[in-house]
């Protein structure tokens, strides 16, 4: 049958399970988007900013578990990707990403809008490819598809000239994969899951540090077997966030620099550390040297170039964490830690991180308490990046798996709106609470008029401090209070913002106000935006800072005042 | 740390496509591992390249290059050779000022690294030799007190000794 490029294209992209697209148009793949008329089940979400169309894509596919799709035109289309396909890459989220390319035979001339796509993102995504003949179409998405969301996921961004759009070509073969260098081992070793198990029957305190990769391979299950069984506490990754209930009795929070402190602590005293799908990135481990020197450590992950990276490692085990548990749970002894958990309580007594100081003042803390408190922990929230995220982490009460989405490894600024929008794509009867910075936000609060045109019902908290917090926070502990290009004194007045795009609009200046006001946002129909006008100067602890120990955490004195 | 500066002798069979050499410098440089060589070409089967690396740095630094190396899609298999019993050979062009009164000289030094010359002209003389880095190494010291013009070194290639024929059938052993 002969097809046009852009005709397989969109059948590669229905066959591979795609439903939604987020994109904008553009010169270099105009041909595809005049065939998306032909293809009515692929539902494209017209962004406004094409960092808004990656971002999206990523929590849809967080949420989905399907890679998420996005398309842009060539030069400026596809460099606004960017930070949005570094950030994928950085939190292991599958992504394929197809650009349209100036004509092939115009291809290195500097044409209009031509930039060279797959050379500027070739260091973060995990595989890309320029396809110059439309015969070569449906192969590289499978493939596309194929590595994306296999092994250790990641972005895939395809790269096609426009005139590969246009040419007709016999399209009747299956399409096949060709990747003699790609094999992702996901069985682990059955020598070294004996040796594992062995570790923890001899284990006296043992910790449970839980990664993304249990919600990436969906091990839910089989963590919590795991952990009951041998009654193991749990910690979490901030991305390892909602791979497991805070409700139930071994949950112990998360570490690092500003998780909870018991959490560090209890790494620091625990004599095996298993971890399962994490990467032991700087922000848990503070000096690598003096990471949990008292403890074994059993480290679970499919990325063989993550064992022994930053941390070295007794039992290393790769391969995807669902099956090793799978193989692992039978073997395990059944067993407890009486002492260790007493310990565990003491620990959460003695260093209550998450306790809020007595006041009056509205502190962007208590807002995430009381939307916790109203979602009854089953929301799904989406973050920014900076002090509000920290809350967000420490404050709300996951009790829905895989209801936590935020920009980790990355930290990407602005990450809270267009990630918000593709969660709610994704799981249209979820409640979505978008947790922004009053900085963040400002960064791309152009997909709000996405988010209308799609009558996507997401909740907006601004915390609005009036300063990027984080960065502020640091200036006032690192650099004597001097607050250099911090201050947002230029905001718009956010409920007139949301007002002219149609969007419901509450300000909220005082702590009664705040239930009322996230009952009324989960009362209404449609997409809510409030704007929390809290304390400018709160800060985000406990609070080890970068590349120290937990002996060096600064906890928060709750017999102070909060300045003002 | 005295082990950095141990040299390791990699070799990588890769898939043969544009951009495969920039997928791997681009790795290289932004993990910040420190290549001293590189030598790239077709290996026995088409479509396929083979590259062999000298790589500096200690015993988790190399691990951590092959297997950042394995993570790339279009690299097939990567071998360690550095402890094996292999051999290793890079081929130099070395100008060196030569004319009439020193040329039986550095003719001399050429016949006894086994190196051959390979052009003569009024003041210079230009000397092809094959060795391990070590033997080229030494041949440009000793022809340097003469004046070197100008050294081109392919960089290092090298292969096990001494592989059973099985393990040469093919990519996925």
């Amino acid at each position: 049958m002969i097809k046009k490029g852009s005709q397989i294209v969109c059948e590669s992209l229905l066959r591979e399970g795609c439903d939604v697209v987020f994109g904008i148009p553009g010169g270099a793949i105009l041909p595809l988007y005049q065939t998306l008329p032909e293809y009515p089940e692929l539902r494209h979400i017209l962004v406004r900013h094409e960092q808004g169309a990656s971002l999206a894509a990523d929590a849809y596919a967080r949420i989905t578990g399907k890679p998420g799709v996005a398309f842009a035109t060539s030069g400026p289309g596809a460099t606004n990707l960017v930070t949005g396909i570094a950030s994928a890459q950085m939190d292991s989220v599958p992504l394929v990403i197809v650009t349209g390319q100036v004509n092939s035979w115009t291809l290195g001339t500097d044409a209009f809008q031509e930039t060279d796509i797959t050379g500027i993102t070739l260091p973060i995504t995990k595989h890309n490819f320029l396809v110059m003949d439309a015969r070569d179409i449906a192969d590289t998405i499978k493939e596309a598809f194929y590595i994306a969301n296999s092994g250790r996921p990641g972005p895939v961004l395809v790269d096609i000239p426009r005139d590969a759009f246009n040419q007709q070509v016999d399209y009747s073969d299956e399409p096949s994969i060709d990747l003699p260098g790609y094999s992702p081992s996901t069985k682990g070793n059955n020598r070294q899951i004996k040796r594992a198990a062995k570790l923890i029957a001899q284990a006296e305190k043992p910790v449970i540090i839980a990664g993304h990769g249990i919600i990436i391979s969906k091990a839910y299950d089989e963590l919590r077997q795991l952990a009951e069984k041998a009654q193991i506490p749990v910690i979490t990754t901030l991305l390892g966030i909602s791979c497991f209930p805070e409700d139930h009795v071994l949950w112990t929070g998360w570490p690092g620099m500003h998780g909870m402190a018991y959490s560090s602590l209890a790494l620091d005293e625990a004599d095996l550390i298993i971890a399962l799908g994490m990467r032991f990135d700087d922000r848990i481990t503070g000096n690598p040297q003096k990471f949990a020197v008292n403890s074994r450590k059993i480290h679970i992950d499919i990325d063989p170039s993550e064992i022994g990276k930053n941390i070295s490692v007794d039992v290393p085990i790769v391969g995807d964490v669902k099956e090793i548990l799978l193989e692992l749970n039978p073997i395990i002894e059944e067993s407890a830690h009486p002492e260790w958990l007493k310990r565990i309580d003491q620990l959460k007594i003695e260093h209550p991180s998450l306790k809020l100081p007595q006041t009056d003042k509205l502190l962007a803390r208590q807002v995430i308490k009381d939307i916790s408190e109203i979602t009854d922990g089953q929301a799904t929230l989406v973050t920014g990046v900076g002090q509000h995220q920290m809350w967000a982490a420490q404050h709300y009460r996951f009790k829905k798996l895989c209801s936590f989405l935020t920009s980790g490894g990355s930290g990407t600024m602005g990450y809270e709106v267009p990630a918000a929008m593709g969660a709610q794509v994704a799981d249209p009867d979820a409640t979505v609470w978008s947790i922004c910075g009053d900085g963040g936000f400002q960064m791309t609060m152009s997909e709000l008029a996405t988010i209308v045109e799609n009558r996507l019902p997401v909740k907006f908290a601004i915390l609005n401090n009036g300063f990027l917090g984080m960065v502020r926070q640091w200036q006032e502990i690192f650099f004597e209070s001097s607050y250099v290009s911090t201050g947002y004194s230029g905001n718009p007045d956010f409920v007139k913002l949301a007002e002219a795009y149609g969007i419901k609009g509450i300000r909220v200046t005082d702590k009664t106000q705040v239930k009322p006001a996230i009952n009324e946002a989960m009362d209404h129909d449609g997409p809510v935006l409030i704007d929390f006008i809290v304390e400018q100067e709160d800060n985000v602890y406990p609070m080890i800072p970068s590349g120290m120990t937990v002996n060096e955490i600064i906890e928060e004195n709750l017999d102070q005042k909060v300045t003002s | 740390m005295s082990s950095f500066s141990e040299k390791h002798t990699i070799t990588a069979l890769v898939e043969d496509r544009p951009g495969v050499l920039n997928r791997i410098s681009s790795m290289f440089r932004r993990r910040g591992y420190n290549i001293s060589s590189l030598a790239v070409g077709q290996s026995e089967t088409s479509g396929l390249s083979r590259m062999t690396f000298v790589v500096q740095g200690d015993t988790k630094t190399v691990e951590m290059v092959a297997k950042n190396l394995n993570k790339l899609v279009e690299v097939i298999k990567v071998l360690d050779i550095s402890d094996e019993n292999a051999v290793s050979r890079e081929l130099a062009l070395i100008r060196v000022n030569s004319d009439v009164s020193n040329r039986g000289e550095i003719m001399q030094i050429v016949d006894i690294f086994r190196a051959k010359i390979v052009d003569v002209s009024k003041d210079t003389l230009m000397v092809e030799v094959t060795g391990d880095e070590d033997k080229v190494d030494s041949l440009v010291d000793l022809l340097a007190t003469f004046g070197v013009h100008e050294v081109m070194r392919t960089g290092t290639v090298a292969m096990s000794r001494g592989v059973s024929f099985e393990s040469l059938s093919g990519p996925e052993n």
